[in-house]
């Protein structure tokens, strides 16, 4: 860092021009002097906040558009944006996971009303987040149109004149040489030209400007995040997303009854769900065997039949966690897996009524897993009775081991499986028209098989073992182990536009910020003496740098077209020569 | 994995534990160098920065400083003659932390020579533990810490080789350093360990590289903030006409002015904000093809986007008028505030899809 790069803040609005003056002889300077340093950024004017003006409804509405678009405010929405941000992070979100949310609600029952009130459950859709970034975006848009003008009005414009005096730039090289006025000025302009400036001749002075991309960027930087916007409006009203269980040698179609669950933008229309099906044919997990990071996970992958229409040719394709299958603008991810027990369930007569794969959802990062076994039909008891069948089940891939007491799994591969079953009968309830979930029993019309003791029927099963139920019930026989993975389908239309504005953004933010706007100005004239005078300034954006150090290279490469005539020096301070 | 394998990179393990051990010790020995700076410089009693100020006071307008070297001779390339912006104090800046001080000057080159040498050992002690995991060492915080610090002295380095006076920021530098390594080694250590599948993925080198390289890039840009607001009071009491104490005087005498702060750290955070902003569409293009969506607001991408605004913010309020200077330099603070808390709070207290803290 160094004290001599220093340049004013000129950006039109937010200083006085270049120089303050102190002395009167310049009112008519000092036009000249603000019009050189004007126009190097097309950020609007910053008035102190003023009374609107003008009568009525009018002049309000145009006071407002102006506070509205002014760069304050668009600082101050920006702020508050950020700000806005914040709360959606603390308190769990609905549109991210509801599960969170009602256990939040439970655990903070006093801030319950108070949270719903100002919608912090849905800070990202409340009113008052839509509030500010729909404001910021009007001032956005506000800006940018006009800004937009004048820039393309710069463009086909000639950079300003020469200001009076140069001197008072904030870079600034001066010498006597004996070339002419006129061709020190045109070796000036072909030399600035030839550096990709734009030139204009006017008087004793050339006038030079670079760095319009700067402007360029900044313009293209601030449409593209409107086009984020749109994208992102547009990607949250048409996306949809479906989640579905697929059990080992089970298939899934792409079609709405199919999902076990599913989620939809306002405008998503069931039609717009790509034809396509597959089977899972098999599916790998691999885990940490050792260290203290045991059970974790490091390879999932599903093995998937794959077709694509309503009637394609399956093609054998592999699914991974990272690497979703892509098919005509949806994406099937997976997501999850766990274990299926095959149970079997003989009743009285010796008939057997039930055999199935019934997944069990895991609750800990072992797979310890719990579900229900639910026999709704064809079973009827010793007496003939036609009755229901439900099974309390929990799952665990590696048991801990006879009297290590509890069943939590101690590891996440089938090392060890052990199947525990509690026995019911009665009604399952599932014919009361309520939607059931499926994992779980609802015992409230059930009767509990006793044992011995009298207490509830339980036992702990291997694989390939069977458990009688009590008085002659009938058997149960746990006969295998089946795997599921969970997948998802997403649908997330303009993705590429969002994309596209990404890139755009980036790369006017990087022309923003890394190409400096500059003015070099060169006035040559004849001095008293009849030798020529040569003066070179430069003004730029208070932040760039480099202006002095190109300035040198600049007056260096004229210097040598019109060296430095013999004798008098040129004074070194410019101070004393102030007016 | 083969026994022998496992053997093979438990040792590799080791070495970089042992790698990270010894860079903390060299970093001691910068920090007490730079110590030793900041003493034999406290022996100079120049005080520039008030005369400048009452100089340029007394002429009523900023005063002019010459580039180049050489006299007038007639051969001689033109001379550049720059102004400093008005409104802002014509102020130079301050020798550093030796003062002038040749004895200060030499534990200074010292101190910046353990400090690379500690950057080397740090840098070493990165790669031996990648090549331990055999992958990017980027999967927990332990692993994001070390690579940070090691980015931070580097982009120090780097900017100490291109010649930019940025000596003043070393005894904070490696300050800060050490505690980062501290904690990391205290609080964060996890076992060199494979990683979970969602995080097996090449945008783990693109999103997280960058990830870690803008945060210690942005430190440097507000370690030069919180000087220049220091720096910045410093000169206005001054030239309120008021004495400041000794100690103060020292320190804040050896700093470069508040205007070259203040430009500092604005340089920095201005270049490193377009890769902030790539950093978050890299993220959002991987949650995209781990997660099915590429913005959910999850919280790490909460404070990243809050963090993002209000560096934009930040870059706003120097374009607006009344929010220079001071105004601006809070606004850096509190965006690289947001940044810690996105590392350290979000990562250790909020949980969400990007729970890989292991801690
Ligand atoms: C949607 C939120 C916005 C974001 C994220 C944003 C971001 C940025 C960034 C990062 C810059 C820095 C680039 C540079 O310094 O050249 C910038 C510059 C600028 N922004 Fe915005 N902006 C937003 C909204 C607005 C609005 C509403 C306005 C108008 C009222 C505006 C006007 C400007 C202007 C004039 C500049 C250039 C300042 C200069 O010439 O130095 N921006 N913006």
């Amino acid at each position: 860092m160094s004290t001599t790069d220093k340049a004013p803040g000129e950006a039109p609005h937010d200083s006085a021009p270049a120089d303050t003056p102190e002395t009167p002889d310049t009112s008519a300077a000092d036009a000249t002097d603000l019009a050189a340093g004007a126009q190097l950024s097309t950020a609007p004017l910053e008035d102190a906040p003023s009374a609107p003006v003008g009568i009525g409804v009018l002049g309000w509405a145009r006071w407002f558009w102006r506070q509205l678009t002014s760069m304050r405010v668009a600082l101050i929405l920006l702020f508050l944006l950020s700000l806005g941000s914040i709360p959606g992070s603390l308190v769990p979100q609905t549109q991210v996971d509801a599960m969170k949310v009602a256990e939040w609600k439970d655990k903070h029952e006093f801030w319950v009303p108070i949270a719903e009130k100002l919608q912090l459950f849905d800070v990202y859709s409340s009113v008052w987040f839509s509030a500010i970034y729909i404001l910021l975006f009007v001032s956005l848009i506000g800006c940018i149109v006009p800004r937009t003008w004048q820039f393309i009005g710069q463009l086909s414009g000639r950079p300003p004149g020469a200001p009076r005096r140069l001197d008072r730039l904030p870079a600034y090289a001066t010498w006597r040489t004996e070339k002419s006025p006129e061709e020190v000025l045109a070796s000036a302009k072909t030399l600035l030209g030839g550096r990709r400036f734009r030139t204009d001749a006017a008087g004793t002075a050339v006038a030079a400007e670079k760095g319009y991309l700067r402007e360029a960027g900044n313009l293209a930087f601030h449409i593209a995040l409107i086009f984020m916007l749109v994208a992102f409006a547009v990607g949250q009203l048409y996306k949809s997303e479906g989640g579905k269980l697929v059990l080992r040698g089970k298939g899934f179609s792409n079609t709405l009854t199919q999902y076990d669950d599913f989620k939809y933008g306002g405008l998503f229309s069931p039609d717009s769900l790509p034809p396509f099906s597959f089977t899972l044919d098999k599916f790998d997990a691999t885990y940490e065997t050792s260290g203290p990071q045991k059970g974790t996970p490091r390879d999932f992958k599903a093995y998937v039949s794959f077709s694509e229409g309503a009637h394609g040719k399956p093609v054998k394709t592999e699914i991974e966690v990272n690497k979703p299958l892509e098919i005509d603008g949806s994406k099937v991810f997976l997501l999850g897996h766990g274990y299926a027990p095959v149970i079997s369930v003989t009743g009285p007569d010796g008939k057997v009524i039930f055999k199935d794969a019934v997944p069990m959802l895991p609750f800990d990062a072992n797979l310890s897993s719990s579900g229900a076994v639910k026999v709704t039909d064809g079973y009827k008891d010793k007496d003939g009775k036609q009755e229901q069948l439900g099974f309390n089940a929990m799952f665990v891939p590696t048991f801990a081991g006879e009297g290590k007491g509890t069943m939590l799994s101690q590891f996440p591969a089938l090392d060890f499986p052990v199947l525990a079953l509690s026995a019911y009968h009665g009604s399952l309830g599932v014919d009361s028209g309520l939607p059931q979930n499926v994992y779980q029993l609802n015992t409230s019309k059930m009767k509990e098989f006793k044992d011995e003791q009298g207490e509830l029927f339980k036992k702990r099963l291997l694989p390939g073992e069977t458990m009688t139920l009590p008085d002659g019930a009938g058997t149960v026989k746990f006969e295998g182990i089946e795997r599921w993975a969970t997948f998802s389908v997403t649908q997330q239309p303009a993705n590429g536009l969002a994309l596209a504005g990404a890139i755009v953004a980036i790369g006017g933010l990087a022309a923003s910020l890394f190409i400096q706007r500059r003015r070099i100005w060169v006035r040559a004239v004849t001095g008293k003496d009849g030798v020529t005078v040569v003066e070179m300034a430069g003004l730029g954006r208070s932040e760039s740098a480099r202006l002095p150090e190109e300035l040198a290279v600049l007056s260096a490469a004229l210097h040598q077209q019109a060296p430095s005539a013999p004798g008098q020096p040129v004074k070194e301070n410019v101070e004393g020569e102030r007016g | 994995m083969t026994p022998l394998a496992v053997a093979a990179n438990e040792n590799l393990a080791q070495i970089s534990n042992y790698l990270i051990y010894s860079s903390m010790a060299v970093y001691t020995l910068a920090f007490l160098a730079h110590i030793l700076e900041w003493t034999f410089g406290s022996r100079s009693k120049v005080a520039r920065t008030a005369a400048a100020l009452t100089a340029s006071q007394a002429a009523e307008a900023p005063a002019v400083q010459v580039r180049g070297k050489g006299g007038t001779a007639v051969l001689d390339k033109p001379k550049v003659i720059t102004r400093s912006a008005t409104g802002s104090r014509d102020v130079p800046d301050g020798p550093g932390a030796a003062g002038g001080d040749e004895q200060g000057d030499l534990y200074g080159r010292v101190a910046v020579s353990l400090t690379a040498l500690g950057f080397l050992i740090e840098a070493a002690g990165v790669v031996a533990r990648a090549l331990s995991v055999q992958r990017a060492p980027w999967g927990n915080m332990y692993e994001f810490s070390i690579t940070f610090s090691t980015v931070a002295v580097g982009a120090y380095l780097l900017l100490l080789a291109l010649k930019k006076n940025v000596r003043w920021l070393g005894l904070i530098l490696v300050t800060t350093v050490l505690l980062d390594l501290g904690i990391a080694v205290k609080v964060l250590y996890t076992d060199s360990d494979q990683l979970v599948p969602a995080l097996d993925s090449y945008w783990l080198w693109i999103h997280v590289s960058t990830a870690i390289f803008c945060g210690a890039v942005f430190y440097i840009g507000a370690a030069g903030a919180v000087l220049y607001l220091f720096r910045d009071s410093y000169e206005s009491h001054l030239e309120a006409g008021r004495t400041p104490g000794r100690f103060r005087t020292s320190v804040m005498e050896r700093l470069p002015s508040s205007a070259s702060l203040d430009k500092f750290s604005y340089r920095i955070n201005a270049a490193v904000f377009p890769l902030w902003t790539f950093t978050i569409v890299a993220g959002a293009i991987w949650a995209g093809d781990a997660w099915g969506r590429y913005w959910g607001w999850d919280p790490k991408e909460v404070w990243s986007f809050v963090t993002w605004v209000a560096y934009a913010c930040y870059l706003h309020a120097r374009a607006t008028a009344g929010w220079k200077g001071r105004k601006a330099a809070y606004l850096a603070l509190f965006a690289f505030a947001c940044w810690i808390w996105n590392y350290y709070g979000v990562n250790i207290l909020l949980s969400g899809k990007h729970s890989y803290a292991g801690v």
